[in-house]
């Protein structure tokens, strides 16, 4: 089964940012509260940029539009969520290389874009940043068919919802040290986002089956 | 030795500001080691711009050496990047450095003429203590 082709990838990135632009106010007051406030501007500024980019751009492969995707992020938007996410869909996008993207490909990918946070960010799993949401979706994959799109989101909810009560030993979070708690880290809720954006577009199709 | 041979630096910062305020430091009494500023984004906002960071390891490129300074996590992360991303040989990051001290020693031991190694095993002293 093909999970992800080119126009599915690039309604992907549209319902991202849909949902970066529509949430661009609640990623930035999480992100007041534990860091420098500036997420949902650098998220919703980062996906335009990404939709004006691939829009009107011919693609060979998924991997061609993620490669476009993580130059893009990098590129325009600031903060430690550029390189983060930039990293994230590069190694998605080096792992779909050559690849239709079936099943295996596409957990795969996830692994890689997992492991790619981790590297970047030098971050572990229970550190209140982003990697915890990637490492678990990674894990579910890990363990269930990409198809119950419903509990993959369910598991991105929670681990939101644990980073609430963790200290931040990463990023500028961490200067606040047990001030950081009672906060969800922001860069899980956009994650959240991306994820939720995924599910839309596979419970839709793309209109060409 | 020609100037270009010397170990250059680049200061990689969230703020312009910390940028220009490191390079007047060291200009005060080094004035022949090339110090290359990528801080602020593109637009000049707080931030850092990978952009930035690469074109100033492409005015490095080919001539010397150099040691990249940074001030905040992200600063760092996307100086990784630009390094991974246009496969740059000859820079080197100094982590965990303070930026004013680090660019400011370094300055001082370029302009003696020391290698890239030589300078970034003095910077190491720099380094704040983790224990």
């Amino acid at each position: 089964m093909i999970i992800l082709t080119v126009e599915k990838t690039k309604k992907w990135m549209n319902e991202i940012q849909k949902r970066m632009e529509a949430n661009k106010e609640q990623l930035t007051v999480l992100d007041q509260a534990i860091g420098d406030g500036d997420h949902g501007i650098n998220m919703e500024r980062g996906f335009r940029e990404v939709l004006a980019k691939i829009s009107d751009t011919e693609y060979e492969s998924v991997a061609d539009v993620l490669k476009s995707v993580a130059m893009t992020l990098t590129a325009k938007v600031g903060g430690a969520s550029g390189p983060l996410y930039g990293t994230a869909f590069l190694k998605m996008s080096m792992a779909m290389q050559g690849k239709e993207v079936d099943e295996i490909v596409f957990k795969t990918a996830v692994r890689e874009a997992a492991e790619g946070i981790k590297m970047r960010g030098k971050a572990g799993m229970g550190e209140k940043t982003l990697y915890d949401v990637w490492n678990q979706v990674a894990n579910f994959l890990a363990e269930e068919p990409a198809e119950d799109w419903d509990a993959l989101l369910e598991v991105c909810q929670a681990t939101i919802e644990d980073t609430r009560e963790m200290t931040a030993t990463k990023g500028r979070a961490s200067y606040l040290k047990e001030r950081s708690k009672g906060h969800v880290d922001p860069g899980s809720m956009s994650s959240f986002y991306i994820f939720e954006a995924l599910m839309t577009v596979m419970e839709t199709g793309d209109g060409s089956e | 030795m020609g100037v270009s041979n010397k170990v250059a630096l680049i200061i990689v910062s969230h703020s312009i500001h910390i940028g220009e305020g490191v390079k007047e430091l060291i200009s005060q009494v080094i004035t022949d080691v090339p110090v290359m500023l990528a801080c602020g984004t593109s637009d000049n906002e707080i931030g850092t711009s990978i952009e930035k960071i690469q074109a100033a390891m492409k005015s490095v490129n080919g001539k010397s050496e150099a040691i990249l300074f940074y001030d905040l996590g992200s600063a760092k992360m996307n100086a990784e990047m630009a390094i991974e991303m246009y496969s740059i040989k000859n820079t080197e990051i100094a982590e965990g450095i303070p930026i004013v001290e680090g660019a400011y020693v370094a300055a001082v031991e370029s302009n003696m003429g020391k290698a890239k190694s030589d300078i970034l095993k003095s910077l190491q002293k720099l380094k704040a203590d983790e224990s």
